[in-house]
């Protein structure tokens, strides 16, 4: 039986094909037609963010809890601008998203008519692939083709342009295409995982490297049993966090910039190099040309592009992480590595990871452990991007996979607070806590009044230290002490715009007993700004100044 | 006279490069966009139709460089991109043009 839809009711019901059930966005003239249809539909909701930056981070936010591609929705022009933020994010950190914006009429694009913008032209470089799309016809093929690039091989970002006319034009349907997922990787050759099982048995000082394509695989416990199985030291990156949990007795945390003195002093002296999923970022391996000096390396990655793109491998395997993993197990050796394991802990001995102050919870560590110890392991945490961030990845004990949101490549500062508002939007029955700073937060702070809206139960924990503490720091340690445009000299008062927002609020600073107070605010239902003064002097140390060998660490 | 200079052919390594790409608006912004944001000069670009397969074959004439392996690899990634292969400089899909290409 046939139907005559329109391109906007087309494009709603290949969403509900798709399985998608929430959405969020923002409205505007050239995307009415496909909001009109929106309203109709009794599968989808729609949340309706503040800004539409705010609902593309809103949409990464359901993507990087869940893994499956989500959507947002913007209007032509200005709409579309305010996304490219989200979606460059997007790109970085291979986070499957579909964007769908509204184009002005097909007649009238070229014309510069009111809101026109090259969608298409300015989403090239930072999408996995765009479309504009021609007739209501072709959105048969360009949905489910979206969510299929975006969801296969490396994840990324697919925006679709879908002129207003396209939208409003009504075409006879009689058949549905199939629902895009994603496509079977291809298979691992297996020579080249025997291989490289023979060099890990035979290697002496082995290190796994564990980048974010281990979750976006799902193959963080395969990952964990590769390294118990042959005693594999383990690093993560940013991106990788919680793939390995941190107090497990393999684990050393984070590699590169902000790892600990012991992680990177291992990497110079390991003789075989595991990367997985890891893309050899600068931030992990500062200068590169020092990074791992006596090693060989395996690369296991599913974008052959990533092969031997900064650093050349002995074995490069371009493969699904998990499917790679699954063969090499068998062909793995048990190993107990004495000698390694001991020198690992002699290293770490010392030189450990330190955490002053861990113990005040008025202190930045002391803060951060205290949320931790407010919560269990269901808990989501999301992260703004500066000294924030970093000291949350260094001293979060994070021991599942999913459960760290941060903007890894593109450093986005106003990601925390939607990506937060998304995961809690994705995943209701958990607890997640949006760790962000002064600077960051105002990035994105209209989106309070969506988590307000959408009563998610996200707490913020606001880390005030009246100034862009990263860009501080960097003056203070590489640019003579002088302090520019770092330090704000008014201060909203963050308490009053909560509350001014619809959610509740609290003040650390006035608490007698802010442990007490922090559990009470944690474990109420709703969304919640909880507000610490921090010290604008702490560093966030060690670190490898920018340029600098990974053995060149500063500080602690 | 060839479209290049021999001369300039020994002094600068040149690659050229054959890529089956889908014919439609945006697939050479697509191509040619991985090279300019590298400020990777592409010196020449030649592309057309291939029968009625829908079908497009770009040539793209570039300077020998180290990133060459990687752009290729980052070209075969897009989606509109069916094939890509190498060629050496003496490949002749460039020589017969250079009478277009003369200074007034
Ligand atoms: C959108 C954006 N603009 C600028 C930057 C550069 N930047 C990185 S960290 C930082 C300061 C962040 O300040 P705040 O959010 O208060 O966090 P803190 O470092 O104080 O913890 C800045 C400006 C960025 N990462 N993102």
């Amino acid at each position: 039986m046939s139907e005559t839809l329109t391109g906007a009711q087309m494009t709603v019901r290949l969403l509900e094909r798709q399985g998608i059930r929430i959405v969020t966005g923002y409205p505007g003239g050239a995307i009415l037609p496909i909001y009109d249809a929106l309203g109709q539909s009794t599968v989808i909701r729609h949340v309706l963010a503040r800004h539409e930056q705010g609902a593309g981070f809103i949409a990464q936010g359901m993507a990087r809890v869940s893994g499956l591609p989500a959507v947002c929705l913007a209007s032509s022009g200005p709409g579309a601008t305010n996304l490219l933020t989200a979606i460059a994010d997007a790109k970085l950190d291979s986070i499957p998203l579909v964007a769908i914006t509204g184009q002005v009429p097909r007649a009238m694009i070229g014309t510069d008519a009111f809101q026109e913008v090259d969608t298409y032209g300015l989403t090239i470089p930072i999408t996995k692939h765009n479309f504009l799309v021609t007739s209501a016809e072709e959105l048969l093929e360009v949905i489910p083709r979206a969510f299929q690039i975006a969801a296969s091989g490396r994840p990324g970002p697919v925006l679709i342009d879908i002129p207003k006319d396209v939208q409003t034009q009504a075409i006879e349907i009689s058949h549905w295409p199939e629902p895009g997922g994603a496509l079977p990787a291809p298979a691992t050759i297996t020579e080249l995982t025997e291989q490289a099982a023979a060099l890990i048995n035979s290697a002496a000082r082995p290190l796994l490297y564990l980048g974010g394509g281990v979750i976006h695989s799902g193959a963080s416990a395969a990952a964990v049993e590769l390294a118990e199985k042959s005693s594999l030291p383990t690093v993560m990156t940013l991106m990788a966090l919680g793939a390995m949990p941190v107090d497990h007795p393999l684990s050393m945390g984070m590699l590169g910039m902000h790892g600990a003195r012991y992680t990177n002093l291992a990497l110079d002296e390991c003789d075989l190099l595991i990367a997985i999923g890891a893309r050899f970022d600068d931030r992990a391996t500062g200068k590169v040309a020092q990074f791992c000096p006596n090693a060989k390396i395996i690369h296991i990655d599913i974008d052959p592009a990533e092969l031997d793109k900064i650093k050349t491998a002995f074995i490069g395997i371009q493969s699904d992480v998990q499917d790679a993993l699954n063969k090499l197990l068998p062909a793995v050796k048990q190993n107990s590595r004495k000698n390694w394991v001991d020198r690992i802990q002699t290293l770490k001995n010392q030189f450990p990871m330190q955490l002053p102050d861990a113990d005040n919870p008025r202190s930045h560590f002391g803060l951060i452990r205290t949320v931790a110890a407010c919560l269990d392991d269901s808990a989501i945490i999301t992260t703004d991007v500066g000294q924030h961030q970093m000291w949350v990845a260094q001293a979060y004990p994070l021991r599942r996979p999913r459960q760290w949101l941060t903007s890894g490549g593109l450093g986005t500062m106003g990601f925390g607070v939607p990506a937060a508002i998304g995961a809690a939007i994705a995943e209701p029955e958990r607890t997640v806590v949006c760790f962000t700073g002064d600077g960051s937060i105002l990035m994105n702070i209209q989106e309070l009044v969506t988590a307000a809206e959408e009563n998610v139960n996200v707490k913020i924990i606001l880390m005030n230290n009246a100034s862009l503490g990263l860009v501080h720091q960097q003056q203070t340690l590489f640019y003579g002490e002088r302090l520019f445009a770092s330090q704000f000299k008014a201060m909203p008062d963050f308490i009053k715009i909560a509350q001014g927002c619809g959610i509740q609020a609290i003040d650390l600073d006035q608490a007698s007993n802010p442990c007490a107070t922090l559990m009470e605010a944690i474990s109420r239902q709703g969304p919640c700004l909880i507000h610490a003064s921090i010290d604008a002097t702490q560093k966030v140390y060690p670190m490898v100044p920018p340029g600098a060998a990974n053995r060149d660490m500063i500080g602690a | 006279m060839n479209a290049i200079n021999r001369q300039e052919e020994q002094a600068i390594a040149r690659s050229i490069i054959e890529i089956d790409v889908n014919n439609h608006p945006g697939v050479m912004s697509h191509v040619v966009g991985l090279f300019s944001r590298r400020t990777y000069n592409v010196e020449g670009i030649l592309c057309l139709p291939v029968g009625q397969s829908g079908l497009s074959r770009i040539w793209l004439l570039v300077n020998e460089d180290q990133r060459l392996p990687q752009m290729i690899k980052q070209v075969e990634k897009l989606e509109d991109v069916i094939t890509i292969r190498r060629h050496n400089a003496d490949h002749t899909v460039f020589r017969d043009l250079g009478h277009f290409f003369q200074s007034s």
